[in-house]
């Protein structure tokens, strides 16, 4: 369970830059959400997700994931409980590093790593099984370095690391924005499929509304750093995107109209 | 020519002992992806170190470890400025090398000492170069074998995570900055040992000796990277690197007997480091040049 009390961040704090990124979220997970976010540029999504992974502190409030108090520790400590996806493909794994060798170094996430071998040839035979369920044609090229592999083909890779070793929160941060669409839906089904698999527990932000519609058991918009409209279960399913675009409307948030233009 | 050949023995012995350093410099440079300016001094850190044990009474292995071993303190300095501070990278070895000057000096208490083969057991010397290249082919092996395997365990996969990607490498839960300080450790280690067995080899140890050792170093790597390419193993990169050092000195070598002076070789060492740095740069600029000909007709 994730419970997010009152986090507020405030970047360039005392500057002309000044923004207030982060107004206040409150936030409960269950064991097992998937919650999707949507919201305008600027309007806190990412935002939070970083919070929660510990990229920089925050000003305040507290962040507590499966009874641990995380709001302090720092990013490669809570790397232990958080599997993370970036947008940027290049971003989740290490180009100049082998397929088996970025599996491996994915599965000993949180582990005390010592002078025993890098890479195991009885773990090499289970990434071969991994790779093959992607269906991506990638379990023949184990010892590819994943730079030359595609913008797609990295996303794949990086999910496969987030909940090699079962992450208690899935961080999604619009993985699928810098891949053409078709791509991206396959990468998408593969975030329900190890999702569901895994029983995780996922946040992923998106800025396509039928993506966030589509996917999880619960929806959050988010506006100007705080959450306006939480929405899950039966109420979820039968949501329209027309609803959506209502609600932004209803806000009455500074970037609504921004929002209809980005989003339609 | 005769001379040319004559000399060569010497010039090999001693760009095998500064393939050492250049093998450092890649770990830093090319696996870190950090420009460690420590280098310079920890060079002569480590030749200092080296002969005023060797002159207090210790053994000569015993001299030569202990050099590795301030050089390794130095590089740690320099990953404590960086990660814990966050002072910049080239800033932070920069430092570190200006404090090693009044250190290397207080450690030798004047600008050189000399130490003679003569009267201790030096593991190299110029007196002996054919002895000399035997010895230096032996460490590299070694450090090439040690290092081969230490990048294969799960610190050193760590280490190169740090230095490809150290967001990636912080999401898998690596303490990016012990990495980064890991590295600086065992890549001035190498250095240190370069300037131990340097110093032993000339006979003496020189407060300036370090002065543009980055710079040969990263002439070694690119030399080494241009000559037999990039796209090898791991241990062959690092011995490549210690060729590239060896092709170095046989180029200096040349320049001299063809009646370079020797004020020029520094010079002649930054172009060279500048020339090979910059021909991606050119390349991409020839090719958008071409095409924007290409465009207008």
């Amino acid at each position: 369970m994730l419970e997010i009390k009152n986090l507020k961040k405030t970047f360039n704090k005392g500057t002309i830059n000044e923004k207030a990124a982060l107004t206040g979220v409150s936030l409960t997970l269950n064991d097992g959400d998937f919650c999707t976010i949507i919201g305008g540029n600027g309007a806190g999504k990412s935002t939070i997700l970083n919070a929660i992974a510990g990229v920089w502190p925050v000003d305040s409030g507290s962040i507590v994931l499966n009874g641990h108090d995380i709001t302090w520790l720092p990013e490669h400590k809570r790397a232990k409980y958080i599997g993370r996806v970036f947008q940027d493909p290049m971003m989740g794994t290490a180009a100049t590093m082998q397929i088996d060798e970025n599996l491996a170094l994915a599965a000993r996430r949180g582990q005390s790593r010592f002078l025993k071998p890098g890479t195991t040839e009885a773990e090499r035979t289970h990434y071969v099984d991994l790779l093959r369920s992607l269906d991506l044609g990638l379990e023949d090229r184990l010892t590819s370095k994943v730079g030359l592999l595609s913008g797609g083909q990295r996303q794949a890779i990086t999910l496969l690391m987030a909940s090699l070793k079962k992450p208690d929160l899935l961080l999604l941060d619009e993985h699928t924005a810098a891949l053409d669409p078709k791509t991206a839906k396959k990468v998408l089904d593969l975030s329900d499929l190890i999702i569901q698999e895994n029983q995780l527990t996922a946040l992923m932000v998106t800025h396509n509304m039928k993506d966030a519609i589509a996917h999880g058991n619960r929806l959050i918009m988010m506006s100007d750093g705080n959450i306006i409209y939480d929405v899950s279960g039966e109420e979820k399913e039968n949501l329209q995107v027309t609803d959506l675009l209502h609600k932004f409307e209803e806000a009455g948030s500074s970037d609504a109209v921004n929002d209809r233009l980005v989003l339609n | 020519m005769g001379a040319f050949l004559n000399a060569m023995p010497g010039v090999i012995a001693q760009g095998l002992i500064w393939g050492i350093l250049a093998i450092g410099v890649y770990i830093t440079f090319k696996v870190l992806d950090f420009a460690d300016m420590t280098v310079d001094g920890s060079f002569s850190l480590g030749g200092a170190t080296t002969v005023m044990a060797i002159l207090a009474g210790f053994d000569v292995s015993i001299a030569l470890l202990a050099g590795v071993l301030t050089a390794m303190i130095a590089g740690y300095v320099t990953g404590i400025l960086h990660t814990i501070f966050k002072i910049p990278a080239i800033l932070s070895g920069i430092l570190t090398q200006l404090g090693l000057y009044s250190i290397n000096m207080r450690i030798m208490g004047k600008s050189t000492q000399a130490v003679s083969v003569d009267k201790y057991a030096l593991i190299v010397s110029i007196r002996f170069v054919n002895e000399t290249i035997v010895i230096a082919l032996i460490f590299v092996a070694a450090v090439i074998a040690l290092l081969y395997i230490f990048f294969g365990t799960e610190i050193g996969s760590a280490i190169r995570a740090t230095g490809c990607n150290q967001n990636m490498a912080r999401a898998q839960g690596i303490n990016t900055g012990r990495c980064i300080r890991l590295g600086l450790v065992i890549g001035n280690g190498l250095v240190g040992l370069s300037g131990g067995l340097i110093a032993q080899y000339q006979g003496f140890s020189d407060v300036n000796s370090g002065r543009g050792a980055i710079v040969i170093g990263l002439a070694a790597v690119i030399i080494g990277e241009v000559v037999f390419g990039s796209r090898h193993n791991f241990a062959f990169k690092l011995a490549t690197s210690v060729l590239g050092a060896v092709i170095y000195y046989i180029v200096i070598q040349i320049v001299l007997q063809l009646g370079l002076k020797s004020d020029y070789l520094k010079l002649l060492s930054a172009s060279i480091v500048a020339l090979f740095m910059a021909i991606p740069a050119i390349q991409s600029y020839w090719q958008n040049g071409k095409r924007m000909i290409r465009r207008k007709s």
